[in-house]
């Protein structure tokens, strides 16, 4: 009974990391910019390919592949968002949602004629590979890599934004633009910075998750729910909310593995049924809103 | 008289002379050309038609076939009979072929048994999907013609005890139903069926749980793609290979996904029904002709289901010389045998449906670094043992 219990922790907690990096850009950009970014898996994909060809394609060592992953996916979301998506900010929630989607499906057309239409696996190295003897049982050793990646961004974006100035001139800019404009804060160059960040760490998630949700065309849409599940359960704009959503998700799926393998998955959105109507704003509402 | 003879001379050298009006015959193919699953099946279907005309030319000089492909991205009961009655109807096709998932081809079964036109079915795989129309003929697979020889070959292999996880779908509980009553069958005993939602990403929690009830061996059956990946890989990093729980599956390490599997796949035994690594002169002409002309494709089961469904084609083309007749067409593909690149293969004279060898490989890598499927055992002209009862 104890170790069914601390299985469940074990494999929850290390599924819910998993879940919070692949969801972690999109508590950037929906979350923080209020931008319905539903192209966030696409980011995530490009990183996930990105990361696949340099590690296949150019040998190029594990860590590197995946900072230079980010890296990608955050220079072409840049572009992106010049060209098109600061465009929208200002418009209505539907055209936002119209333009991410047709932002998904151009992704999964692009990604299919480059890289086929199969799934492209990222080698890992052998450091990452195989299990790890936790003593009274054993663990994917990969599972690390979204352990320390995620506690590690989570510091990071907090640090970012709430104690650097650029954090302060995006909570500016995303309360009231015409004010934060006026002080002279140059808003379009701050969205596109955070923009940019939000996918390159959507990058990062889609590098990280990799083993679970495999890299191939259909990756933007096919997780989508889930990554809109964790912002929406944390409370949309709140990292930690969306850390602990990740892992009490995670949990709950998890322990429904365990002891009902049928309703797996149904326990996840069960779950967010009663938080949702409990809470529509999510668990942590983001208190500087009012 | 003279004048008579003389016309009819000219009459004769008119027709011998004119030009051969080559005969169309239209056949509709009906499959996911686009859409997530194109790459596993829509374009080895593709593929496995194209290979066969290319090899084969027409089926007579004067008989040109024309293929019209028709796009079905998922099952969708209500589009494929819309898309099968279209091609019938307005396209004028004579026979049709593909589809990929059984609801899709069950719903087509009306056109096909009211219309009279002869199917050959590509890949759906439930027993049930031939009997539905007197006019379908399968060249794939059926669930249980594979399972049932993998359970033999797991007892046969002393694994007394197995736990079966399967994907909750209708393909995935075909598989676990026929597995678990041949292997229960033989003296077998199932410690649990797990059917695992369609959705699941994260494996490791069935595989932990698995791993504390220490059976023999794990049957497994997920679709292609992603489930798969995922799955073998947390086979593997949650250490059942260690513990000694054998993998047993089917469909797991075909072709178009085995490469991207990896290392993780090396020593996986399954059994099925098609491998690349297949050691004849047909499969050897079928893979060279496949590279000429698609270098970047594999030469998969569902590439091959399509190559062998293409003959099926040709041959009731032939036999009817290119005219409409339905029943003619069906009768002689009916207990028609061939050698297909998978090895011999028998059209059933009563059921339409295909008697096969089922091959148990492992998986092996070879000096260049590429996974092979190696046949290592052999079930001979299997059929579909889901209809036996």
């Amino acid at each position: 009974m104890l170790s069914l219990i601390a299985s469940i922790l074990i494999d929850g907690i290390s599924y819910g990391l998993v879940l919070f990096m692949v969801s972690v850009g999109l508590t950037v950009t929906l979350g923080l910019m209020r931008f319905v970014n539903l192209a966030h898996g696409t980011f995530a994909m490009v990183g996930g390919y990105a990361a696949a060809t340099f590690v296949t394609a150019l040998g190029l060592p594990y860590v590197l592949a995946l900072i230079l992953a980010a890296a990608v996916a955050g220079i072409i979301a840049f572009g992106l968002e010049i060209a098109l998506v600061r465009r929208v900010y200002a418009r209505p929630e539907l055209d936002q949602v119209l333009l991410t989607i047709g932002l998904v499906f151009m992704g999964i057309a692009l990604s299919g004629m480059i890289f086929g239409n199969s799934l492209v696996p990222i080698r890992l190295p052998e450091f990452l590979r195989g299990s790890t003897d936790l003593g009274f049982r054993s663990m994917p050793t990969q599972r690390f890599v979204p352990l320390v990646l995620g506690l590690l961004s989570l510091a990071g974006i907090w640090l970012l934004f709430e104690r650097t100035r650029f954090g302060v001139k995006l909570r500016a800019t995303v309360d009231n633009p015409r004010a934060a404009g006026e002080l002279g804060i140059n808003t379009r160059r701050v969205y596109a910075a955070a923009f940019a960040i939000g996918a390159a760490l959507a990058g990062l998630g889609g590098v990280a998750g990799a083993e679970l949700l495999p890299v191939e065309p259909y990756y933007p849409l096919k997780y989508l729910v889930l990554f809109l599940a964790v912002v929406a359960v944390g409370g949309p704009g709140n990292m930690a909310g969306s850390f602990v959503a990740a892992i009490l998700l995670g949990t709950v799926e998890t322990a429904g593995k365990y002891l009902a393998p049928e309703f797996a998955t149904i326990a996840l959105y069960a779950l967010m049924l009663i938080v949702l109507s409990w809470r529509p704003e999510g668990l942590f509402q983001r208190s500087s809103k009012t | 008289m003279k004048l008579t003879k003389l016309l009819l001379a000219a009459a004769v050298a008119a027709i011998s002379t004119a030009p051969l009006m080559a005969e169309t015959v239209k056949v509709g193919v009906i499959g996911p050309f686009s859409g997530p699953f194109s790459g596993s099946f829509g374009e080895p279907f593709r593929q496995g038609v194209e290979t066969y005309v290319a090899m084969n030319g027409q089926p007579t000089d004067d008989i040109e076939v024309e293929f019209i492909y028709r796009d079905l991205q998922a099952p969708d009961p209500g589009r494929a009979r819309a898309l099968a009655q279209e091609l019938v109807a307005r396209d004028g096709v004579q026979y049709l072929a593909g589809f990929v998932f059984t609801p899709n081809a069950i719903a087509a079964a009306g056109i096909s048994a009211q219309a009279k036109i002869p199917t050959v079915i590509f890949n759906a795989s439930a027993s049930a999907v031939v009997s539905q129309s007197p006019y379908y003929v399968r060249t794939s697979n059926t669930l249980p013609q594979v399972s049932v020889p993998t359970a033999q070959n797991a007892l046969e292999k002393g694994y007394r005890t197995v736990v079966t996880a399967v994907s909750d779908y209708g393909p995935g509980v075909d598989a676990e139903t026929s597995f678990v009553k041949a292997f229960e069958a033989g003296g077998g005993e199932v410690l649990e069926t797990i059917r695992m939602p369609l959705s699941t990403t994260d494996f490791g929690p069935y595989l932990q749980s698995i791993q504390l009830q220490e059976p023999d061996a794990l049957f497994v059956f997920l679709p292609y793609g992603p489930p798969t990946y995922s799955f073998v890989n947390a086979y593997r990093n949650n250490g059942l290979d260690d513990a000694g729980i054998a993998f047993v599956g089917t469909s797991e390490t075909q072709e178009v996904d085995l490469q991207s599997l990896g290392e993780a796949a090396i020593g996986l035994e399954t059994g099925y029904f098609y491998s690349a690594a297949h050691e004849s002169p047909e499969n050897e002409a079928f893979k060279e002709k496949l590279a000429e002309l698609f270098p970047d494709a594999e030469p998969n089961p569902a590439t091959v289901s399509a190559f062998d469904g293409t003959h099926a084609l040709y041959e009731m083309i032939r036999a009817t010389e290119g005219q409409p007749d339905p029943d003619a067409a069906i009768a002689a593909i009916s207990g028609a045998s061939w050698e297909s690149p998978r090895g011999p293969i028998t059209i059933d004279a009563e059921t339409r449906d295909i008697i096969q060898n089922v091959y148990i490989r492992v998986v092996e890598q070879e000096e260049n670094g590429r996974l092979v499927n190696r046949e290592i055992k052999t079930y001979e002209a299997q059929p579909d043992y889901g209809v036996q009862d």
